[in-house]
């Protein structure tokens, strides 16, 4: 019997069978923010538990809020600041340095074919798209982490997605992931890892890949998952010129990550997304999806670009192609976050961040911000956002807040229009 | 071995994500206890906010619910959230897997039944009150208007999450076996 890529990773990472449907794993990397970490922190402290089980392969950031808004989270800060002092963990970053946990540790490298990573952070699952086994967990399973290196999960049971066709112009991999979550639901996928395979994915770039997997736990999923390949290979190239002679070395020692074809799943569902038009969310549950056409016309007060799911120099590609010579409609507020300090970087460069400013918007530091209504761009009860992050909750970017979600395109011009707009009438 | 049962409360929607049942603002707090006052501050049912400061929200030690219960956001606040308000079980027809993973790795218990079960359950009349025998798996839902009302279920645990209870959660048994 063949196996998936998922059984493969848990194989060669099993430290122990504590039941016949439970696996502990040994951890490659455990990455930390300050939001769920510090508590993991202080109760190790105070159980006189204060060690990590590997230096090298803890990676902390600073991100949910930052600069710190107010005392508590300075207090978040400080705490994880003078904890990765302690145990001397040199990937580490602050203000400054920092950036959203998800775009931030890609872009160094941390993840690589075949790891095994948590964090204390539901969408963990994003860095799948390197194929990795990546899972979100709680405070208690990351306090674990840190002290032990290990994890227990249920054994994996794989739903595969191949998503094959054309995409249409203006239509991204947020449009594809957001049909995908409409058609099987919030919990379609619960307890499974999602395999995206097909012509789409292997097409995609990792920034389009690592979209699609962001968004694997609103379907309930543990892990979204893509057979480490080429694309991959070319994007880990700066990091891995050590272990591989070449490119092409990498690639073919990456296909012992690939499923069998004999492995089995839960299901195989066929996707085929030619007639996909961009999609947009309504109502609190990011499986109600519908066509942004069905939705044209809808009020928004503020747009917002950004977060793990559309923050990367792609999707500020994408809206910039909109806002080129345009401006915000009239009373809409327009705030843009570029997920990491390189992004920022190149997007300066590129003359992007240019563009956003003349348009009207508000450039902010690398931070997750609005996207959980901590802070920077919160919503107002009844006030509507057109974003391009992952959830629309009931309350999630502010109490009595509306969020549709959408691609960068859809978003940028809902910016210009003052409502939900199909973006394919500003493309050619 | 910790007691579980309780005055049970319903919260008939499926779907409640973590976000409902402790807003991110909460997420600066460093103590557990600080979220006492805040437990599903965000939750509408029928879309009508929740009524958690009645006696009955107020005095629970049970929570039934339904499907796909604890989706959305990590936070094991949300478990936190029940656990400093005495709650020490969740009955639902299904759990977003991190949800309960962090129930069983703080040592509380999150319990699935079919939903024909949860339906009787819910059709029960009156204030319910639940308890358990962990050793046997069974469940009881009593009435205190009817003393002869009262409804019996078996539950499956898996063993290792019952291993997890019986530890005390999972950093014992962590330090304990790794
Ligand atoms: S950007 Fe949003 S979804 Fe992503 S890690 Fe930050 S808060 Fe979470």
């Amino acid at each position: 019997m063949g196996k998936t890529i998922a059984e493969k990773i848990f194989e060669a990472h099993l430290r122990d069978k504590p039941s016949p449907e439970n696996m502990v794993l040994n951890l490659d990397v455990v990455m930390c923010h300050e939001i769920t970490t510090p508590i993991a922190i202080i109760d190790l402290m105070e159980k006189g538990m204060d060690q990590v089980f590997d230096k090298t392969k803890i990676k902390a950031v600073i991100d949910h809020v930052t600069p710190a808004k107010d005392s508590k989270t300075a207090t978040q800060g400080k705490i994880m600041r003078e904890w990765a002092k302690r145990h001397d963990i040199k990937d580490f970053f602050d203000i400054g340095a920092n950036g959203v946990c998800h775009a931030l540790f890609p872009e160094k490298g941390f993840v690589r074919p075949g790891y095994t990573v948590i964090m204390g952070d539901s969408h963990t699952c994003t860095h799948g798209a390197f194929g990795a086994f990546a899972a979100g967990v709680g405070t208690t399973d990351l306090e674990v982490g840190i002290y032990k290196g290990v994890c227990s999960f249920r054994a994996p049971t794989t739903l595969k997605i191949n998503i094959s066709g054309d995409l249409r112009l203006g239509v991204v991999a947020k449009d594809v992931i957001l049909a995908i979550i409409k058609s099987i639901s919030v919990n379609g996928a619960t307890d499974k890892v999602i395999e995206f395979t097909g012509t789409v994915v292997d097409s995609f770039t990792m920034s389009s890949r690592m979209t699609l997997c962001n968004m694997a736990v609103e379907a309930g999923a543990t892990c979204g998952i893509c057979l480490p390949d080429r694309v991959t290979a070319e994007y880990l190239w700066p990091f891995i010129q050590s272990d591989y002679p070449t490119i092409d070395a990498a690639v073919e020692d990456y296909k012992k990550y690939h499923s069998d074809p004999d492995a089995s799943y839960s299901d195989i569902i066929e996707f085929d997304i030619s007639r996909l038009t961009p999609q947009v969310t309504y109502g609190y549950k990011p499986d109600l999806v519908k066509d942004v056409k069905e939705m044209e016309g809808t009020p928004v007060d503020q747009v917002y670009i950004g977060s793990c799911t559309n923050g990367r120099i792609e999707d500020l590609r994408d809206a910039a192609t909109i806002l080129q010579g345009r401006k915000l409609a009239e009373n809409v507020r327009g705030v843009v976050t570029p997920a990491t300090p390189l992004i920022y970087t190149m997007a300066l460069e590129e003359g992007i961040i240019k563009t956003f400013m003349d348009a009207g918007f508000c450039v902010l530091n690398p931070t997750c911000g609005a996207c959980l209504g901590m802070s920077a761009g919160v919503l107002a009860e009844g006030e509507v956002c057109a974003s391009t992050t992952n959830r629309n909750f009931n309350g999630r970017m502010g109490k009595g807040g509306m969020v549709h979600l959408m691609s960068p395109f859809s978003t940028a011009a809902a910016a210009v229009t003052g409502v939900i707009t199909d973006p394919t009438k500003f493309l050619s | 071995m910790k007691q579980f049962g309780g005055p049970a409360i319903f919260l008939d929607r499926d779907d409640i994500n973590t976000d409902e049942i402790i807003p991110a603002k909460y997420l600066t707090e460093i103590s557990k206890t600080a979220l006492k006052p805040h437990l599903l501050e965000d939750l509408l049912l029928d879309g009508i906010p929740y009524d958690r400061q009645s006696e009955k929200s107020q005095e629970a030690q049970v929570v039934v619910t339904r499907a796909n219960f604890g989706c959305g956001s990590s936070r094991e606040h949300a478990v936190w959230a029940f656990e400093v308000n005495d709650i020490n079980i969740v009955i639902a027809e299904s759990f977003a897997r991190i949800f309960r993973q962090n129930m069983f790795n703080c040592g509380i218990l999150a319990v699935e039944f079919r939903k024909d079960q949860l339906d009787q359950l819910f059709g029960m009349e009156g204030d319910i009150f639940i308890s358990v025998d962990l050793e046997k798996c069974e469940l009881t839902g009593f009435s205190n208007l009817d003393s002869q009302d009262s409804l019996v279920f078996q539950f499956q645990l898996n063993q290792f999450d019952q291993e997890l209870v019986s530890a005390g959660g999972w950093l014992a048994y962590a330090d304990t076996n790794y």
